[in-house]
């Protein structure tokens, strides 16, 4: 009797997972949908949309221009070194632009905003949490998803795709610096095979994936600080620190997997 | 002073945004190939049989020089490739115009290249170009050689 109940629990935790992540999902589902209705409801939130794309947006910029140089500047220089082997060292531009403009433009941006912005947006809502503000907030008759999520949601469907567009041209100029000025690559090839090479599918495609890693990355790290209170590892400061780390890790996580999803549908 | 850090905040972000905006036309107007106000020039079709490895946006050239783009891409009933040519307002061919599909290098893009004709009548926009050669099916040509094909039609 004893054995049977202790094989019966192995199927007993895989269902309780099972539960407890489709209960989670469907949360933040209801959680993200009411967000963006009430972005909608009348009076906009200018003022608080505005101070949200000074955060993520324009405290953002100079370290996405960084690594934006850095990424160019590195595929510039790997590319060089794969393509000079099939003589081929002409095609480096549009290596480098597809590379960024389809790939690594969006998901560096988020991964980095993410890592920037996402975090501090579980904090910040955590705490507010923990210290009973959000429950002031619904006392007061205002509604705390609207107040606090809505603005964020906006402000990062309006920063990501611009915080990628700069990633992209800066990206390709570093890979310019490379294998232009560095190796030798002559300068009008390497812009005109840009040119012919990049069509508008690959830049909308880009865009795109940019504006659902900004939903996905506000939502989760809203959702994950806003309901810090009820996670099962600690309360308080602990919970806050569960919820940060989730935050990140699981924006990291599905931004990867919607990457793959959504370049097997754009292509 | 709260009037002035607000203004700051304000200017940093529409700062921002115009940044953003501008490396967003950058990419989609100049490396996408945009068309903001309209395309200018006009298009002409041109029949082919074969146009295997052309893509659309591939360019359009004239004794080497780009004169235009491959707009679109599609199929006549009777199952020929119709490719829309857009070409530049000043270049004007005759009807005589031979259209090929040549090949960037041995690996490289495939690309359109115009021939013009002498004493053809002019095209109107939206004409058609009849004389066209398909693309050289490199696979094919190598295939024919090592397999002994060209050998047997010589005989």
């Amino acid at each position: 009797m004893k054995t049977l109940s202790g094989i019966l629990d192995i199927p007993a935790s895989v269902g309780r997972m099972a539960l407890g992540l489709a209960w989670e999902l469907g949360s933040l589902f209801l959680f993200v949908c009411r967000g963006a209705l009430l972005a909608f409801s009348l009076p906009l939130q200018w003022a608080k949309t505005v101070q949200q794309v000074f955060f993520i947006g324009v405290k953002s910029v100079s370290v996405i221009l960084l690594i934006g140089l850095f990424t160019g500047m590195v595929l510039g220089l790997q590319g060089y070194y794969t393509l000079v082997k099939f003589g081929a060292e002409g095609l480096l531009g549009v290596a480098v632009a597809l590379s960024i403009i389809r790939e690594l433009g969006p998901v560096l941006t988020a991964i980095m905003i993410t890592g920037r912005a996402g975090s501090s947006m579980a904090a910040e809502l955590g705490i507010m949490r923990i210290s009973e503000q959000i429950d002031a907030l619904d006392a007061m008759g205002v509604s705390p998803v609207r107040y606090l999520f809505s603005p964020r949601l906006a402000a990062s469907l309006i920063c990501f795709p611009l915080l990628t567009a700069m990633f992209d041209v800066i990206g390709i100029m570093g890979g310019y610096l490379t294998g232009v000025l560095m190796l030798g690559v002559s300068p009008g090839i390497y812009m005109a095979r840009i040119y012919d090479g990049v069509v508008m599918q690959d830049v909308t495609s880009g865009f795109v994936k940019s504006a659902v890693f900004a939903v996905l990355v506000a939502s989760i790290c809203c959702y994950q600080g806003y309901y810090a209170h009820r996670r099962e590892g600690g309360f308080g400061a602990r919970g806050v620190s569960l919820a940060t780390t989730t935050a990140v890790v699981a924006s990291c996580v599905s931004i990867l997997a919607a990457d793959y999803a959504l370049t097997s549908f754009l292509l | 002073m709260e009037t002035m850090k607000s203004y700051s905040l304000e200017t940093a972000v529409g700062l921002f945004v115009l940044a953003g905006l501008l490396c967003v036309g950058y990419l989609s107007v100049k490396l996408g190939k945009m068309e903001l106000f309209g395309a200018d020039g006009y298009v002409v079709k041109a029949r082919f049989i074969d146009v295997t490895g052309l893509k659309e946006g591939a360019s359009v050239e004239l004794a080497g020089v780009r004169v235009g783009r491959v707009e679109a891409i599609g199929l006549s009933p009777d199952k020929r490739a119709i490719l829309d040519l857009r070409l530049s307002k000043g270049v004007k061919l005759t009807d005589d115009a031979i259209v090929s599909i040549k090949t960037n290098g041995l690996i490289g893009d495939k690309y359109v290249k115009i021939t013009p004709g002498g004493a053809g009548e002019p095209v109107p926009p939206g004409g058609m170009l009849t004389e066209t050669e398909s693309s050289v099916d490199l696979q094919d040509l190598i295939g024919k050689y090592v397999f002994g094909g060209v050998k047997e039609e010589k005989k």
